[in-house]
Formats: C-alpha cells, structure tokens, sequence
C-alpha cells in the first residue's frame, strides 16, 4: 500500500529524522530530548498527586501505549495493516497467568516470557501471511482477532484457560508500603516496562532493521533488489509486533486482575489501530496521544450523552480524522515544518 | 444426504446475503480503493426505517423502495459530505472514518430504535407461499430469489447503460474521465448510492431471518468482507459468488468438519489459506505492476 | 496565507483547544477526587479506607452504581438498567426509602471485563457508591468480584445466573438473585427423568457461561445416564449470525428432545428453524430465551406452542394474570414511566426481571431504616424472610440467610399455548 507508505513518511519525520533524511540540527534534537525529560518527570509526579481509579487508568494508558508501539512497528513502520494485534495480546495474557498459576513465577518474571513467547507466535503467523498484500492482509489479521476468544474458550484447553469463566491473576503487592500503595507500584512496574520498550522500539527503527523494514513498506521491489530477504523481515516485524503486544497483554492482565475470553474480542484490535492512527501510525510518541484517546474520550463521549456515548465517540473520531489526517504526530510535523518555512521566509526578506 | 442438502442449501440462504454485502463492497472498492466497514450498520439502519415504515402502515413493498430511496441518498450524503474531504489522506484515515460510523450508526439505531429484538416481516412467507419446503423455508427461497434479481439488474444497469458505464469509467480512470467529460465526483457519489442501498436490500433480506437488532449486521459484515476478497475485491462477479461459497463452507465446516464450536475459526482458517495460496482471490485479477 | 497554511493553522489551534479542555478537565476531575467521601482518594501509604461509616449515603441520598451492557453484542439486556432506572425514578416519586432518594449510576461497560473493572472502580472510588446492584454479565461481575468483596462493597443481587454467586464463605459480600442456569437445568433433566426416561436429547447452547452451566446441571442429574441420554451437543457464539446450521446438525442425529440454552435473538431462529423443517421434538428452552416479546414473536407465536420451559415469574401476556394484582401494579408502572422506557415493552422479561430485581432491593434498604452502613446493608440482603416479589410465581418466598444466599430456588415448569405460557405441575425446587 503505497500511500500508506506516503502517510508513513509523513508523520515520520519527526520520530526517525535519520532515516527519511530530515535530519535536524542538534538544537531540535535538544528539543525533543527536553520534551522526553519533560514526560518522564510528569509520568514519575502524577501517581502521587491522583486516586487510586486515576491511576488505574494511567496504568492503563500506559499498557496500550506499549500494544499501540507494537501496531505502529508493524503498521506504520514496516506497512503491514494489522488487525489482529488483538489476539497476540491475549496469548501473552494468558501465558503470562499460565506462567504464574502453573508453574508459580512471580509476576515480573512473566511479561519478558510472554514477549518471547509472542515472538514466536507472531513469526509463525507472519511467514504465510508475508505473502498476503493490504485488504488481504488486514482480512487474515482480523480473522486470528475473531477467532481468538473461541479457541480460548476450546474445552479441551480449558484446565489452563480457565474457559468461559476466566482466570483471576493476582495483583502485584507493593514491596514498600508505607511509601507507595498497590496502585502506584503496579503503575511503576508498568511505566518502567515501557520505557524500556520504548527504548527498544526507538533503536529498532534507528537501526538496520529499521530501515530495512521502512524500505520494504516504501518499495519492496527495490529492497529485494537491494538484498533484504523480504519474507524474513516481514515475518520479525510481525514476531516484534507480536512481543509487544503480547507483553502489553500480560501487564493488562495485572491490571484488570483477571481475564476472560470476553476480554480480548476483535473490538480490541480495533481499538488498537485506532489508537495507532489516532496517534500518527509511524510515531513512537504518537503512542501516547492514542492511548490517551482510546482509554480518556469514551469516558468523555459518556459525560456528554449517557444515552448514545458511542455515537458521541464515532463523532469525535471523525472529527479527529478531518482535522488531523495524519494524526498527531502528523499535526506536530505539519507544524513545526509550517514554522520552519516561516522562520526561513523571515530570515530571507 | 438429505443433511447435506439441506446444509448445502441452508447455506445458500444464508450465502445470498453475504453476497449481497459483498457486492456492495465491492463496488465501492472499485470506485475508491476503500473498504466500507459501516456498510453492515448503514444496512441495519435502512432496514429500521422500514421497519418503521411497515409499523406505520405502509405496505411492504412501498416501504422497501422507499428504503432503497432513503439509503441511496445516505450513501450519496456520507460521500459528498465525509469521504471526498479525506480522498487524499492515507487509507489508514479512511478505515478510521469508517469505523466512526459503524460506531455511530449502531450506537443510534440502539438509542433510536432500542436494542430489543423486533420482528420485521417478510413478504415471502404467508398462504399463497407455495414454493417453500422443508431445506428452505419460504423466506429463505425468496431471499435467494430477491438476490439473483438485484445481482442481474445491477449487472444489466453497468453493462448496457451509459451512466453504468460512466460509472465503471469514473472507477478504473477517474483522469482519463474527466478529459473525456464525465464527472467524476458526482460517480462516486452515485456508486457509494447503490452500494448503500444494495446493502439495505440484505438488511431487509436478512432481518426475517436473523431478527432486527442494532447488532444484527455484525456476524455479516465480517464474512461478506471474506467472501469480497475470497472472490476477489476488484471482480463484481467474484464477490456473489465468493458469497455463497463462504455461505455453505460456514455451514459444512460446521456441521462435518469440527463441530460448531471450531465453525467460525475454521471457516476463517480455510479462507485465509485459500488466500495466501492465491492472494489476489480466486477470481481477482493479479496486478502486474511495471517496476 | 495560502488554504494549506489554514489547515495547518486550524489544526493546532484546534488540537491546541482540544488539549487544554483535557487538561483542564483532567486537573479539575482530579482536584474534585480529593474531596470525595471515599477513603481512597489519596495516593500515598496504602492503607485501608478511612471513609465514613456510611459511603454514599447522606441524608437525603443513596447513591449506588452498575454495569450494564448498553451497547455490544449484549445491548439486548441494557433494558435492565433502564427499566431499574424508571423504577427507582417511581420509589423517589413516592418519598423515597425512608425519606432518601435513591440514585442508581449506570455505567455502559459493553460486556468487557476489563471496561466492568474500570467503570466500577471509578463507581466505587470516584463516585463513591454504597453498594454495586445487579450488574449484568458473569464474567464482568466475576472480574470485579475479588475486587469488591476486598473492598467490601456489597455486590448485590447480579443480574446473572451463574451457579457461582451463592457463596457466602468466600465471597461472603456477593449474592445473586435469579435461580442459577444450573439449578434450571438440573430441573429440567429430572423432568425428563421422570416423563421422557428414554429420551435422546440434544443440546442446542450459547458458547460461555451460560450454555456450559446447563450443561453442567444436565450432568448432575444425568450422571452416569448422560452419554446414553445426551446424543449430541452445539454450540454457537453470541457474534454468529445464524444457528440454521447448528439445528440442522441436531436434528440430523435422530434426537426427540431439544433443550436449548440461548439468549432470545438465537432462541428465536432455533424456534424458526426447528420448525421449518418439520422436526417436532420436546422443545425445552431456557427462561432467558423464552421472552414473548424479544424471542417467541420474532420466530412467529403459532410455530412456538409446545416449548416448555421453567420459570420463575409470572408471565405477562398470560390472560389468566390479567387480575392478579402483582401483574397489575406491573403494567400500571409500566405504563405511567412509559417515557423513560423508550423501546420496552410490559411483555419484555428483561423489564419483569428488572421491576422484581428492584422491589427486593428496595425491600432491602427499607429494612435497614437509619443504618445504610455496608454491612448492615449486606446482612439484610443475606436475611430475607418469606420476602414475597408479587411477580414471582405463586407460591414462591425468598429467603435468605447467613450460610444460603440463594435468593430464588424454585420454578415453575409452564408450556405455551399461543398465547401464553400455561403452567403445569407443582412448583419444584433445586434441591
């Protein structure tokens, strides 16, 4: 898809200068990191200064911030439309609860074992369906979301599934309670997970995998030509997008405390791609807003029709689409590049 | 065998109705490259307004073109008004869009109409219903029926019309059109008009048989979206017959291959894998494209 | 400037707007939090509430909350909300419970567990309810239910049929309301024990909780009997479109009995199809399915006659209870709330369930006159006498105790007519 591709570059120029070749001088990139810093210290202040259902949802925010990173990698970056991220979000659920009922891990443990467990999983799924082109693609995807709850739901998986009835996962306990309540340290957990998938998303797309994927989405033609094996790629963005997602799962089972087939239906790869989009589909901090928007505007869309909330919602997503095509990274993009033409027209005259 | 038939044929019944949400999907893939989404839940939507209508007392088959009317103006609307503002922005922004107004128009119809169940007739059953028998009920005969009519008429309407012809102009070379004359904005909108209202004649279809509620579409759209692409999204012929084949594959996957409780995921499975082996559909073109 | 630079401009200005309104309803939300009643308002040293003895309660208010499903696959049952809703609307018009109105704040939740635990903790610690009623769902009410009893918030009267809510040694501040999926089964299969022993059945079932509990309660009575007596089971999910295929793979196996565990919109086109094909089983159905309105008229009133089923309220439609009084007040607040009912109809079970539901709620807060604590709330809950629900078959009082939270335990065995369900036999119990 190629104008997916141009979509791509567009609002990718602010997260990956170095590849699209927009590189900036070192005062923007100043600017960012002082933006990164800035994040970093109000995600660190805000657990104290919020309730305990606030915080709920800001650890919420910041799980679908990771399965956002992980659809984005796979959609934005590497042009393969998903939406299926739904399901690989539930198998690292459910290994991650298998992994602590069964076989006793603690909960830290288990969301790098789901990872490397969806990895697979996503590879697996990716090598046939590297074949598999746009709608076609985006068809097979949304297939495995559909059919994710029924298989959960086999009975003869059932002794670790749960079933229908579901599984309790146990929260995590604060190890320092007089300091930090249940809450915040689940919150903590969760944040620094995160960063560290953020960091390793930030290098992915900085690096030879990166650019190798980003030259597959733009012309797969010319970088079989130029000798990237493009089976192989397609099917590691999928295993990476997979992990992510999948690690996403396993922290949101920690947060819920409990999951059920019903948990991860194919409203939630919708969500997902929603979010993604919203956010700017070639974005790593485009992420942020798109979890904000899928976890904060239902709550919002409520306050102002309690009869019809999803309405109010499809509403705001249009409007949202109308107003930021490209979203929001794209919006930060089309700005800054808007004041960069103005500050050069001013310096010309 | 008597089971088979009466699932092979079952299924049939049900595959008219994929078919038809199929070919509209098609057609506006044809006109515009994107897929409708919503088409399920602006046919749900059409089929509570002449739910409405009947309970008013207009008779049905007023009421169905009055329907029709009604559904082709919302298709012309949402194109002039929503789509052609984001023609050049990426797909990925369209499906979004879409999705909004799946979401809107399900959230309505559940606030407008209530979510309970209601009972919208059918013109095929009654007395005079000869035609029924125990495979088929004598619905399901009409809804075969019904939708061999509106497949041949909308095949007759592109073939042998000029403004058909415009249209599929308009849709394979909007440029070469509009040097040519025709006017190219006002086609999509027209195309997006039939796609609408061949979707609320399955939403009438279907309704008898499923039972109309906001969520009635559901199941529906995802397997006319296979059967489009199983068929092939850019061949009209493909995306019916792509219909009636997923139709009886759901019921026989079903009732002889895993049990029901394997049905969707196996269904699913099996289209999937007819896709990867022949990625374009089975009767879609494959797109040579000069590097 | 040129129409680019104005969409860029517009943009920004208006994400700009966007971003503020948020951030200002966000500080705003969050300065509000900190004067909530609840306890856990505060984010620092995790210790227990420190709320008032009575949360949600003022004197002149009970505020409780709920999840329902208004919209998603389950919307069908958002009419429960809605119709509590109208009838606690009644209660305030009346005076209220002791001079206090009652304030019910339904949450849509879409039948996700994971929205049923945000919606109810934003209940429970935003809104600072006193008590969660009749949530629908169970595997929604299952994901809070750990969370409430922690909490001890009373989870009162779910509006689910799961076996698992009575069990007040474990979950001592949960307690259901409708006799169990499992207990309607169980009643079934002594049913055809007793008048169809050489019945081959088939099970027609809604692929979660639901169907798997009538399994179950068919096997417990069943027993060793069940492989014998049980040909063939099906399954569907509640996003299939159609059951055609499942009926035709039932009836293909030769059965003469059909029990089928559905919610309406399936029960309809199993009813349909069932007899579109000229198979005349014993055609038992689940109470939830049997709805006139939302399941038996949809598949067409002449070809449902014969379906038993067991229920354990009186059935509207049925000319007989045209003078019962319990029936009567029914349709009278029906009636006069018409406006908040918008779509529901007096023969809809979901709005009977909901009318009986409410009344023993109200029951419940009456006996506990001045103390509205939580616990004095859960121990009336968990106490009821001889409380009879006029709606509720003849015959039937709920009572409850401090070992047995199982509120209904009886039902009454009834085959429609045409025109409504006719009851025969005795009242049974589950036991």
């Amino acid at each position: 898809m190629s104008t997916v591709g141009e979509a791509a570059t567009t609002t990718a120029g602010t997260a990956n200068g170095a590849i699209t070749g927009t590189t900036t001088g070192t005062r923007r990139l100043g600017g960012r990191w002082l933006g990164v810093l800035a994040l970093l210290v109000i995600a660190l202040v805000l657990p104290f200064l919020l309730s305990g259902y606030r915080i709920f949802q800001l650890t919420q925010i910041t799980v679908y911030a990771v399965a956002i990173l992980g659809l984005n990698l796979l959609t934005g970056f590497s042009g393969q439309i998903s939406l299926g991220n739904g399901a690989f979000s539930a198998v690292g659920a459910y290994a991650s609860s298998i992994l602590m009922i069964k076989l006793g891990l603690p909960y830290w443990a288990t969301p790098p074992l789901a990872g490397a467990l969806c990895f697979v999983a996503g590879y697996l799924f990716g090598h046939p369906a590297a074949r598999l082109e746009g709608l076609y693609l985006a068809l097979a995807t949304f297939a495995l979301s559909i059919v994710m709850p029924q298989v959960l739901k086999l009975d003869t998986l059932e002794p670790w599934t749960g079933g229908t009835q579901g599984v309790y996962v146990t929260k995590p306990v604060s190890l320092l309670p007089e300091l930090i309540s249940d809450d915040q340290w689940l919150y903590f957990f969760c944040l620094a997970v995160a960063i560290v998938m953020f960091v390793v998303a930030w290098n992915i797309v900085r690096g030879r995998t990166g650019r190798a994927l980003v030259a597959l989405r733009d012309h797969p033609i010319g970088a079989g030509a130029m000798g990237i094996d493009t089976v192989s790629y397609k099917s590691v963005a999928f295993g990476v997008s997979a992990m992510y997602t999948g690690i996403a799962g396993s922290l949101g089972a920690l947060v819920a405390g409990f999951i059920s087939p019903d948990s991860f239906t194919y409203l939630l790869s919708i969500q997902f791609l929603v979010g993604g989009v919203v956010g700017g589909i070639a974005s790593i901090f485009g992420t942020l807003v798109g979890a904000v928007f899928i976890e904060l505007v239902p709550d919002l869309a409520n306050k102002i029709s309690e009869s019809a909330p999803w309405a109010i919602y499809g509403v705001l997503l249009i409007v949202c689409m109308m107003m930021m095509p490209w979203g929001a990274a794209g919006l930060v993009h089309s700005a800054r590049a808007w004041l960069a033409r103005r500050s050069t027209r001013r310096t010309r005259s | 065998m008597q089971a088979f038939l009466h699932q092979l044929l079952s299924g049939l019944a049900m595959g008219s109705t994929y078919a038809s949400v199929a070919l509209a999907l098609v057609m506006i893939f044809k006109a515009t490259h994107q897929v409708n989404f919503a088409q399920g839940e602006l046919a749900m939507f059409s089929t509570y307004v002449a739910f409405r209508l009947v309970g008013a007392g207009v008779p049905y088959w007023a009421a169905f073109v009055i329907t029709l009317g009604f559904s082709f103006i919302a298709g012309i609307a949402i194109e002039r008004l929503l789509m052609r503002r984001i023609q050049y922005a990426s797909p990925l922004t369209a499906v979004i869009v879409f999705i909004g107004l799946l979401v809107i128009f399900n959230s309505m119809a559940g606030w407008i109409f209530s979510a309970t169940t209601q009972v919208f007739p059918s013109p095929f059953e009654g007395p005079h219903a000869w035609y029924g028998t125990i495979y088929l009920s004598p619905h399901e005969v009409g809804m075969i029926g019904m939708t061999l009519v509106v497949l041949t008429i909308v095949f007759l309407f592109f073939r042998f019309t000029r403004l058909g012809l415009a249209m599929r102009a308009a849709a394979e070379n909007p440029q070469s059109s509009r040097l040519v004359g025709i006017r190219v904005g006002w086609m999509l909108a027209l195309g997006w008009g039939l796609a609408s209202a061949l979707g609320a004649v399955a939403g009438m279809m279907a309704a008898p048989k499923l039972g109309l509620e906001p969520n009635m579409m559901g199941g529906v759209i995802l397997y006319g979206f296979a059967a489009a692409l199983l068929g092939g999204i850019d061949n009209p012929w493909g995306a019916p017959i792509g219909g009636f084949i997923v139709g009886v594959l759901e019921n026989l996957a079903g009732a002889y291959l895993v049990g029901s409780h394997l049905k969707q995921t196996l269904a699913l499975a099996l289209i999937v894998a007819v896709l990867v082996f022949k990625p374009s559909g089975l009767f879609g073109r494959t797109v040579v494209v000069r590097v | 400037m040129s129409k680019r630079n104005w969409v860029v401009v517009a943009s920004v200005f208006t994400s700009a707007c966007f971003g503020f309104a948020a951030l200002t309803g966000a500080v705003l939300a969050t300065g509000c939090e900190k004067k909530k009643p609840d306890g856990s308002s505060s984010g620092m040293a995790g210790a227990g509430d420190k709320g008032p003895a009575m949360p949600g309660i003022t004197a002149t208010e009970i505020k409780i909350g709920q999840t329902m499903p208004y919209s998603g696959p389950a919307s069908a049952y958002g009419a429960i909300g809605t119709t509590e809703k109208a009838y606690f609307q009644m209660i305030n018009d009346k005076g209220g419970i002791n001079g206090r109105k009652i304030t019910l704040m339904s949450l849509d939740d879409s039948y996700q567990p994971p929205k049923t635990v945000e919606q109810t903790r934003k209940l429970v610690e935003n809104e600072g309810v006193a008590f969660v009623f009749g949530s629908v769902g169970t595997a929604c009410n299952t994901a809070v239910q750990k969370y409430l009893n922690e909490k001890k918030v009373p989870q009162l009267f779910v509006a689910t049929g799961a076996d698992k809510w009575a069990d007040p040694e474990h979950f001592p501040w949960t307690i259901g309301w409708q006799p169990s999926y499992r207990t309607e089964a169980r009643i079934y299969a002594r049913y055809l024990l007793k008048e169809k022993p050489a019945a081959k059945v088939c099970v027609l079932y809604q692929n979660d909780d639901l169907g798997k509990d009538y399994i179950a309660g068919l096997k417990d009575i069943f027993g060793d009997q069940y492989d014998k007596m049980v040909l063939e089971k099906a399954s569907y999910e509640a996003t299939d479109p159609t059951v055609d295929s499942q009926v035709m793979t039932l009836q293909a196996k030769g059965c003469d009995t059909l029990i089928t565990a559905a919610i309406p919109k399936f029960g309809a086109q199993v009813i349909r199809k069932v007899f579109d094909t000229g198979w005349k089983p014993l055609h038992i159905m689940s109470n939830v399915a049997v709805s006139i309105t939302a399941g038996l008229k949809p598949a067409g009133l002449d070809k449902s006659v014969g379906i038993i089923t067991g229920g354990y309220l009186k059935d509207p439609n049925d000319p007989n209870m045209a003078n019962d009084p319990g029936i009567k007040d029914y349709r009278a607040f029906m009636k006069q709330y018409e406006a908040s009912l918008p779509g529901i109809d007096p023969g809809d079970t979901n709005a009977l369930y909901a009318y009986g539901v409410s009344m023993t709620l109200v029951n419940v807060l009456t006996k506990c006159g001045n103390d509205l604590s939580r616990e004095n709330i859960m121990k009336q809950a968990a106490s009821l006498s001889k409380f009879v629900v006029p709606v509720a078959i003849q015959g039937t009082e709920l009572t409850t105790s401090a070992t047995d939270f199982r509120v209904f335990s009886q039902l009454q065995l009834s085959r429609f007519n045409g025109t409504n369900f006719e009851p025969f036999g005795d009242v049974l119990s589950a036991d």
